[in-house]
């Protein structure tokens, strides 16, 4: 072992029993000549071991904004950190000096990213860029670091892959490519794997390959994954739990069953309804009307409200509406939950 | 069948392959649309599905005439496109307009929103005269559901969805019988999505637009479509109505596509019908002899490499499928 990985375990404050990972009310905001972009605002998750959290919301709503901060690759400026807890097994990595951050980047907490093809280095040959890791982080030698990366690319099931290595990022296809990102974030045995969209570039058969492969991964090696995405029907499949964010908020909360058979933040219930159904062919689909909001000029009070069908005067008054628990493990930021709820 | 509004017969498009700098020479094809034949009738919506590199994006631009076939017809009304040329051609596009994908690329960022409306009418000055054209742009602003005070604004100023939008007055513009979108709402979020689709479907009501619907989504295809054709490498492998294509599919291909679709509803989860393919879609410059999908499909055959199956209604499967296998399978 290495300095690096040696020097893991007397990461100050670091306690084995404390949650995988916790975020605790993390603002975001971009600084920009048009003023100040309010990207996250107050987000609040918790993770387990072996656990699939979606962050699930529509673009302009922080969700990778979010997945940046905790992986402290936030371009800073503009972006800005201005409140807010990252902390890994007890560990706020907010307040962690970059030298320190960078232990825990890739080897406990890793990302895979939308766009495989620019997330790889290009003149670089993939089996070059996954022995890389083993020889910065592990000190390994060359010929062993190549076995290694021969190894990873076997078990993300890239067909031939002792020939493979040699191999630049465009020579391979789209959904053979997302397979080398994964294999190069679980190289060093992350115990929290955030993807940010991995499937959204692909067709629907890659699709259903790479999501097939990343759970087996996960419950291999009983990893928490925070999966990040605007699709609901890939979010049905393999989420234990949901959080929905709007405005960079965490709107609702909740178990996966819970949250399709009964939403309880308006929104949440607008956009289940906007799917295109069995049962609404021939009818108009519920749309939600206007437009989510500029993040320079977010609405006061809930910033759902000019778009929603059950806001009343509270809801546009600061402060937002807060976190009501509704149910164990279940949370709503609407004071009209219990109508939504339809009870 | 005088209601056909438009009909392609044996539609070919090969895009050659060269090699060398100075001396070109073609040393294959890219296959990209190889032999389709398709009917739209009028006030009908025909959904074409297929995943990247099938070729659905190639026809949408031979249909429009953005690209010239290199064998077969596109017979609107009664006139073949393909062999029509000068003030005949230019009429007769008119007819058969398109919607885009990406609503930020597809407008011209340096024009308003005037002039992109308006711009059909500049090169088919005899549409609308000179004097009434701002008033036939508002009134398009105001059909698609946009402020027609906006009139000088830019894109820039308008959301995604308010940009389809101008995209889609563009395309009525010159009130075309028929509208191909080519992915029209694949690049806007879900709440958008929904918006765009009823407006559509309102449109067609009003105006009896006739929709070829190109999508990768099937379920947003299920909703709008009354027929929908399934193609894979550059060939439809199966068509029929909505009703026929989903819940009684008959082609391993279009089998395997409905059940990689993931369902919004976690109730399911586990307890779906799920076909896995291996790999990924064949190169169209080299496609596989025989059935195209048999590299990948589970039910191949000799018979798939030596013969390839022709488009046809089998003992089997009740509306057309091009399998020798051909058989329903319920997804899920």
């Amino acid at each position: 072992m290495t300095d690096i990985q040696a020097s893991m375990d007397v990461l100050p404050g670091l306690d084995p029993r404390a949650p995988l990972l916790q975020i605790n009310d993390l603002h975001v905001e971009f600084r920009t000549r048009d003023g100040v972009a309010k990207a996250v605002n107050g987000a609040s998750f918790r993770l387990s071991p072996g656990e699939t959290l979606a962050i699930l919301g529509e673009s302009g709503c922080g969700k990778s904004v979010t997945a940046q901060a905790i992986m402290g690759i936030l371009e800073s400026p503009p972006g800005h950190i201005t409140r807010g807890e990252v902390r890994y097994r007890g560990v706020d990595l907010l307040k962690l000096p970059e030298h320190e951050r960078r232990k825990v980047r890739a080897n406990k907490i890793a990302m895979i990213f939308q766009d495989a093809l620019s997330a790889l280095n290009p003149v670089y040959t993939v089996g070059f860029q996954l022995a890389e890791l083993f020889r910065a982080h592990r000190g390994m030698s060359r010929a062993d670091a190549k076995n290694r990366a021969i190894g990873l690319l076997d078990q993300v099931r890239i067909p031939a892959a002792r020939a493979r290595i040699n191999d630049y990022p465009h020579q391979f296809s789209g959904g053979m490519r997302q397979r080398v990102m994964i294999a190069m974030a679980l190289a060093l045995d992350p115990e929290v794997l955030i993807a940010d969209e991995p499937t959204t570039a692909l067709d629907v058969t890659v699709q259903a390959q790479i999501m097939s492969l990343l759970a087996e991964l996960q419950r291999q090696r009983n990893m928490g994954l925070i999966l990040i995405t605007h699709d609901m029907g890939v979010v049905a499949d393999v989420a234990d739990r949901i959080s929905v964010m709007y405005a960079g908020r965490v709107i609702e909360e909740a178990p996966v069953y819970d949250i399709y058979a009964r939403p309880a933040h308006p929104y949440t219930r607008a956009l289940l309804e906007s799917i295109p159904r069995l049962d609404l062919k021939g009818h108009q689909l519920t749309a939600i009307r206007g437009l989510p909001p500029v993040l320079t000029d977010i609405p006061s009070g809930c910033a759902f409200n000019p778009r929603c069908r059950y806001a009343k005067d509270p809801c546009l008054q600061d402060p937002p509406p807060p976190a009501y628990a509704i149910a164990p493990h279940r949370t709503a930021r609407c004071h009209f939950f219990r109508e939504v709820l339809g009870e | 069948m005088s209601d056909v509004v438009l009909e392609t017969r044996n539609l070919v498009k090969h895009f050659p392959v060269n090699q060398g700098i100075v001396v070109k020479s073609k040393v294959g094809a890219v296959r990209a649309v190889d032999g389709v034949d398709l009917q739209l009738r009028r006030g009908e919506t025909l959904g074409v599905v297929g995943e990247s590199g099938c070729g659905k994006s190639t026809l949408a631009k031979l249909l429009v005439g953005l690209e010239k076939p290199t064998s077969g017809s596109i017979m609107v009304r009664g006139q073949d496109m393909v062999r029509l040329r000068g003030g005949d051609l230019r009429r007769a596009r008119r007819n058969i307009q398109m919607v885009l994908q990406d609503p930020y690329t597809s407008l011209n960022p340096r024009m308003t929103v005037g002039d992109i409306i308006g711009e059909p009418f500049e090169i088919h000055p005899e549409v609308v005269p000179r004097g009434k054209r701002q008033q036939a742009v508002q009134d398009l602003l105001d059909t698609v559901g946009l402020n027609p005070d906006h009139i000088s604004r830019y894109p820039h100023q308008f959301s995604g969805g308010q940009r389809q939008r101008i995209g889609i007055a563009r395309a009525l513009a010159l009130k075309p019988e028929i509208i191909v979108c080519d992915e029209p709402v694949s690049a806007l979020d879900v709440s958008i999505q929904a918006q765009v689709i009823n407006l559509l479907e309102r449109l067609q009501d009003d105006f009896g637009l006739s929709y070829i619907f190109i999508a990768h989504d099937l379920s947003v295809v299920r909703h709008i479509a009354d027929r929908v054709a399934v193609m894979y490498l550059g060939k439809i492998v199966e068509q029929g109505h909505d009703v026929a294509i989903y819940d009684q599919p008959t082609h391993p291909y279009t089998q395997a596509l409905l059940s990689a679709v993931p369902v919004p509803d976690p109730r399911l989860r586990g307890r779906r019908d799920q076909i896995v393919l291996e790999g990924d879609v064949p190169s169209p410059a080299d496609p596989p002899s025989g059935c195209r999908f048999r590299t990948r499909c589970w039910k191949a055959q000799h018979i798939c490499a030596e013969q390839e199956p022709q488009l046809l209604i089998r003992e089997r499967s009740p509306h057309p499928s091009a399998c020798h296998f051909a058989e329903i399978r319920r997804i899920r």
